[in-house]
C-alpha cells in the first residue's frame, strides 16, 4: 500500500511525513515523528490524554486521520512552553501539584490552553465542563481546576 | 557508629513543605516516558489473541497460517509457556497462586473469561499483527458460564475448575465447586452479643466489580539476546516483581533478567501483577528481536483486574444508650475466573474502626466467568466497609443519636484490641471524627431534595523492604536511588525527607530510581507504603552518610569521629574541639572527599516495620434530583490521619483521587454483561469514571497523629480515602431521600426506583 505524503506545521515548524490512510494523527505524532508527549488512553475519543490543536481547534488527535492534517496547523504538548519558559499554565500545574502520575497532564495542559484562548476569565463551572472531555483518574480534578484557574488568573494580570 | 544528628530547634525546614516534585517539568512538557513511549531498534509490535468466550474449553490452536503470514516473527501460545505448579504466596496486598497467575496470563485448556488471552504474536506492524491474530485457528467448545456471585454458588452451577475443592469449611467437601475458601475472623459469640442488644440492624448489599481505571494502559518492551539476557521495560508498581514474576512464569534464571521502570500513569493496585510481560519475554526469545505490547482500552477492561463485587449480608447490633455490642457480616466475592478475591482483608477490615465485644466476619472466595481480580486501592476494605458504614447510619438513626457522636462512642483508639486482633499503637480515628464534626462542613444547612452523609474508613497500611542509597557528588548535591517507581509524586517526598535529614537544600537531591540491577530489592508500590517505608530507607541512608561525613571531617580535624556533630548540613566539632576548627558543610567536605577516603555514600537496605494504620472520616453533601434519580454531589469534606504530611499537596492529592474513585464506585461504575457473557461496556464511554464536571472541589482536612513507628510520624495515606465515599454518598442519598440504597453503584435508574417505591 502507498503511503500518503503530508506536509503540516507542528508547533510553528514545517514539517512532512508519510502516513498510511488508517494511521491516526496520534499513531503519526507518537509513531513517525517521535512525538510521545501526546498519550493514548482509549484511541475512542473518551480520555482526552491524546488532545491537540488543528489550526486552533481542540481535538482529540486519536480520531483524526493522518491525511487530514495536510495542510493544516497541529500545536502539541510538545510545544507549549516558550524556550526555557514554562507557559503559566504548566507552572501552575507544578505549584498546585495537578498532577500525580502525570499521563493526563500533557493533554490537560492542551486543553486548558484551548480553553483560556478563547476564555481568558472561566468560571469554576466551565473549567469543569471544558475538561469533562479529560479524564484523570489520580486526582480528583480539584487542583487540576484550581490550577487552571490560578493561570488564567495570573495570564490576566499579566496582558 | 552511633549517628549523632541534631535538628535545630527541633524545627523541620523541608518536611512539611510544598515542594515542586523533581520530575515536574518533565510531565509538563510531554518529555517524561511511560510505558509505551519507550522503543528499540528492530523493534516488533506483540498483539494478544483475546476470547470471545465466557467459558470454553479450547480444543485446539493452529497457529500454521499466522506464522506464515510475511512479516509475522513469532506466535505463542499456552503449550509455549511452562507449566506451573500450584504454589501460594501472599504478595503485596493479596494472595497469588502462580499456577493461577500463568493460566490467567495465557490461557491453557479452558478459556474462563470474555478476553482471556489464548495466544500471541509478534510481527513488523500492528497491521500484520492483527491479521496475524485473525489467521490463527483457535477452536472452541463453548460451555455454558456463569457470571452473578450467587448464581455460581448454586450447587448445579457451572464448575469453572473441576480441581477446586471449598478450603476453610468442614467436613471437607468431596465435589468441585465455584466456592474457592472461606474465611473467618472475629471474638467473642455474636449471638450472645445480639442477644444484650437493644437495637439490631440487618440488610443484605452489594457492590460491583469497579476496574482502577488508570489512564495508561498496560505497556511493555521486553528483549532477549542470543545469550538469553533478558531486558524488559514496564509499567508496573514494582519492577522488581515483573522481575520475580517473570522468572517464575517463564522458568527463567532471575539473575538474566533485569527490568527498568518506566512512569506509570497509574495503577492503584491493578500494575502489581504482570499480564503481557512475559509474553512480550516469550516472544522476543523465540526470534530474537525486541517485542513492544501495548493493551488498548477494551483489552484493559475485558482481560485485567478489576476489584471485585461482593454480596454481603451485614449485621450490628447494640444497646439503646449508644455502644455496638455485636457485629456479624458474610461477605461473598466475586474473585473473577481464578480464586484469590480478598477475602482476607475485607474480613479484617470491615469492622476495624470499632471496639466490639462479639464480632463475627465471614469471608468467602467464589470464582466466575469474569477476569481475575486485582488489587485496588486499599483492597477488599472498601466493599467491606460500605455495609458497615451503612448500618452504622441506620443504627444511629433508630438511636436518635447523631452519626458522628455514635461512631465516637464505639471508636478504636489506642490501646483498644481491633476486631481482627491486634491492638492499636496510636492512631488519630477519633480525631478524624472530631475534626468533621468541627467542621464548618458538618454544620451548614441544607435545601429541600438535599441530604449529608458521612462514614469513615480504615485501612492497615504496610512496610516492606526497601533499598536505598545516597550518593554525594563532588558539588555537595546529592543523588537518592531507591526502587520504588514514583506512583504519584513519591520523589518530592523521599527528596524532602533526604534533604531533611542531611540538613540541605531539597533542590540539592535528585531522586532516581534505579532498576533491578542497580538498586537492592525493594518491594513494589502497594499498601500505601513507599512514603513510610522507602521513606524510612531514604532518612536511613542518608544517617549512613552523614557518619560517612562525620568521619571525613574527623579525618581532615584529625579528632576522634565522636567529637563531630552532624547539624543542619554542617559538621561541627564539638566540646574541647569547638574553637579549634571551623564546622565544614557538606559541601567542603565533597570537594575534600579524594583526600579522606574517596567518594561520600550512604546506603541502607531494610525491612521496615510498624506502619501506622490509617483512619478517615468524610462528610457528603447531596442532591438527588427526584425526576431523574440523579445524584449530585454537592460538597465533600475528607478528613484523614496522615501521621505527617511530607508533602502536603500530595496528601490532598491521594486523598481528592480517592474520593473521587469512591464516587465513581458509589454512583457509576459497573461492567454490564450480555446473556453471553460478553462485556458489553469496555470502554470509557459506557464505563462511567467521574469527569470534571461531575464533581465538586473537594475538601480536604490533614490530621497529624505522628506514628512512633516513623522518623517524621509518617502513616501510608494512599488507601484509606477510597474506603468511606461508598457509605458517605449513599448514607447521603438516605438523609435526602429516606430510602437506603443497599446495591452499588446507586446510579439514576436505581434511585429512582427507591424514591417512586
Ligand atoms: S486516546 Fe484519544 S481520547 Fe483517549
Ligand atoms: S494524574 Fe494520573 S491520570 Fe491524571
Amino acid at each position: 500500500m502507498s503511503k500518503h505524503h503530508i506536509s503540516t506545521s507542528i508547533n510553528g515548524e514545517s514539517r512532512e511525513f508519510l502516513c498510511e490512510t488508517r494511521q491516526t494523527l496520534l499513531d503519526v505524532l507518537r509513531d513517525e515523528l517521535g512525538m510521545i508527549g501526546s498519550k493514548e488512553g482509549c484511541s475512542s475519543g473518551d480520555c482526552g490524554a491524546c488532545s491537540v490543536e488543528v489550526d486552533g481547534r481542540l481535538v482529540c488527535s486519536c480520531l483524526v486521520l493522518g491525511v487530514e492534517v495536510d495542510g493544516k496547523e497541529i500545536s502539541t504538548i510538545e510545544g507549549m512552553a516558550d524556550g526555557e519558559n514554562l507557559h503559566p499554565l504548566q507552572t501552575k500545574f507544578l505549584e498546585h501539584a495537578a498532577l500525580q502520575c502525570g499521563v493526563c497532564t500533557p493533554g490537560f495542559l492542551v486543553a486548558a490552553k484551548s480553553l483560556l484562548d478563547r476564555n481568558p476569565n472561566p468560571t469554576e463551572t466551565e473549567v469543569r465542563y471544558w475538561l469533562a472531555g479529560n479524564l484523570c483518574r489520580c486526582t480528583g480534578y480539584d487542583k487540576i481546576v484550581r490550577a487552571v484557574m490560578d493561570a488564567a488568573d495570573e495570564m490576566r494580570s499579566a496582558s | 557508629m552511633d549517628t549523632k544528628v541534631k535538628q535545630s530547634q527541633g524545627k523541620l525546614k523541608w518536611v512539611g513543605t510544598r515542594q515542586v516534585r523533581p520530575d515536574g517539568v518533565d510531565k509538563v512538557t510531554g518529555r517524561a516516558r511511560f510505558g509505551a513511549d519507550y522503543s528499540l531498534p528492530g523493534m516488533l509490535v506483540g498483539k494478544v489473541l483475546r476470547s470471545p468466550h465466557a467459558h470454553a474449553r479450547i480444543i485446539s490452536i493452529d497457529k500454521s497460517k499466522a506464522e506464515a503470514l510475511d512479516g509475522v516473527k513469532a506466535v505463542v501460545s499456552g503449550e509455549d509457556f511452562p507449566d506451573i505448579a500450584k504454589e501460594e504466596a501472599f504478595i503485596g496486598e493479596g494472595p497469588i497462586n502462580f499456577r493461577y497467575m500463568a493460566h490467567n496470563m495465557m490461557a491453557r485448556d479452558k478459556a474462563l473469561y470474555d478476553g482471556h488471552a489464548v495466544a500471541a504474536v509478534a510481527a513488523t506492524s500492528e497491521e500484520i499483527a492483527q491479521k496475524a491474530l485473525a489467521l490463527i485457528d483457535v477452536q472452541y467448545e463453548v460451555l455454558p458460564h456463569v457470571i452473578d456471585v450467587r448464581d455460581a454458588m448454586k450447587p448445579d452451577a457451572p464448575i469453572l475448575h473441576d480441581d477446586l475443592f471449598t478450603e476453610g469449611v468442614t467436613p471437607e467437601p468431596t465435589r468441585a465447586s465455584n466456592i474457592a475458601k472461606q474465611v473467618e475472623f472475629g471474638r467473642g459469640d455474636p449471638d450472645a452479643g445480639f442477644a444484650k442488644a437493644d437495637v439490631i440492624v440487618e440488610r443484605d448489599y452489594s457492590t460491583q466489580p469497579v476496574h482502577q481505571a488508570y489512564i495508561e494502559p498496560h505497556a511493555t518492551l521486553a528483549s532477549v539476546d542470543e545469550e538469553g539476557k533478558c531486558q524488559v521495560w514496564a509499567s508496573s508498581q514494582g519492577h522488581f516483581m515483573v522481575r520475580a514474576y517473570c522468572a517464575k512464569l517463564l522458568g527463567l534464571d532471575l539473575a538474566n533478567i533485569k527490568v527498568t521502570p518506566t512512569e506509570i500513569g497509574g495503577g492503584f493496585g491493578g500494575k502489581t501483577l504482570v499480564y503481557i510481560e512475559p509474553v512480550a519475554l516469550l516472544l522476543s526469545r523465540r526470534c530474537s528481536r525486541p517485542v513492544k505490547i501495548v493493551m488498548d482500552r477494551e483489552e484493559v477492561f475485558r482481560s485485567t483486574g478489576p476489584a471485585p463485587g461482593s454480596h454481603s449480608t451485614v449485621k450490628i447490633g447494640a444497646t439503646k444508650d449508644g455502644k455496638i455490642v455485636a457485629g456479624y457480616a458474610e461477605m461473598r466475592l466475586q474473585a473473577g475466573a481464578y480464586p484469590g478475591s480478598q477475602i482476607g482483608p475485607a474480613g479484617m477490615t470491615a469492622f476495624a474502626p470499632y471496639e466490639i465485644e462479639d464480632v463475627k466476619a465471614v469471608g468467602i472466595d467464589v470464582v466466575v466467568n469474569r477476569p481475575k481480580v486485582a488489587a485496588y486501592r486499599a483492597p477488599g476494605a472498601p466493599l467491606a466497609e460500605f455495609p458497615v458504614e451503612s448500618a452504622i447510619d441506620e443504627l444511629a438513626d433508630k438511636l436518635g443519636m447523631d452519626p458522628i457522636e455514635f461512631r465516637l462512642k464505639n471508636a478504636v483508639k489506642e490501646g483498644t484490641q481491633s476486631c481482627y486482633g491486634p491492638v492499636f499503637q496510636k492512631i488519630g480515628f477519633i480525631e478524624t471524627l472530631e475534626a468533621v464534626k468541627n467542621h464548618d462542613h458538618y454544620q451548614t444547612k441544607l435545601g429541600p431534595n438535599q441530604g449529608r452523609g458521612v462514614a469513615s474508613g480504615f485501612w492497615f497500611n504496610i512496610g516492606g523492604e526497601s533499598t536505598a542509597t545516597v550518593n554525594v557528588n563532588e558539588d555537595g548535591s546529592v543523588v537518592l536511588i531507591v526502587g520504588s517507581p514514583d506512583i504519584g509524586g513519591s520523589r518530592a517526598s523521599l527528596a524532602l525527607m533526604c534533604a531533611e535529614t542531611l540538613g540541605i537544600d531539597y533542590k540539592q537531591v535528585r531522586p532516581l530510581i534505579g532498576d533491578t540491577d542497580a538498586i537492592g530489592y525493594t518491594f513494589l508500590t502497594g499498601g500505601s507504603r513507599v512514603t513510610f517505608a522507602t521513606g524510612l530507607a531514604a532518612i536511613e541512608a542518608a544517617k549512613n552518610c552523614i557518619d560517612d561525613l562525620r568521619k571525613r571531617a574527623a579525618i581532615l580535624w584529625d579528632i576522634d569521629v565522636s567529637n563531630v556533630e552532624w547539624r543542619d548540613g554542617v559538621a561541627h566539632p564539638v566540646d574541647a574541639y569547638s574553637d579549634e576548627h571551623e564546622p565544614m558543610t557538606l559541601k567542603q567536605l565533597a570537594a575534600q572527599s579524594a583526600k579522606t577516603g574517596g567518594p561520600i555514600t550512604g546506603h541502607i537496605a531494610l525491612n521496615a516495620e510498624g506502619a501506622g494504620p490509617g483512619f478517615g472520616s468524610h462528610v457528603c453533601d447531596v442532591e438527588v434530583d427526584p425526576e431523574t434519580g440523579r445524584v449530585e454531589i454537592l460538597r465533600y469534606t475528607a478528613v484523614q490521619d496522615a501521621g505527617r504530611a511530607i508533602h502536603p499537596s500530595y496528601v490532598e492529592g491521594q486523598i481528592q483521587g480517592g474520593v473521587a474513585q469512591g464516587i465513581g464506585w458509589a454512583l457509576n461504575e459497573e461492567y454490564i454483561y450480555n446473556a453471553e457473557g460478553r462485556l458489553d461496556n469496555p470502554g470509557f464511554l459506557d464505563y462511567r469514571v467521574p469527569v470534571c464536571s461531575d464533581l465538586p472541589m473537594i475538601d480536604t482536612v490533614i490530621v497529624e497523629v505522628e506514628n512512633p513507628n516513623h522518623p517524621y510520624g509518617v502513616r501510608g495515606v494512599g488507601e484509606v480515602p477510597i474506603v468511606p465515599p461508598l457509605a458517605a454518598v449513599a448514607n447521603a442519598i438516605e438523609a435526602a431521600t429516606g430510602k437506603r440504597l443497599a446495591d452499588l453503584p446507586m446510579s439514576p435508574p436505581k434511585v429512582l426506583a427507591a424514591i417512586d417505591e
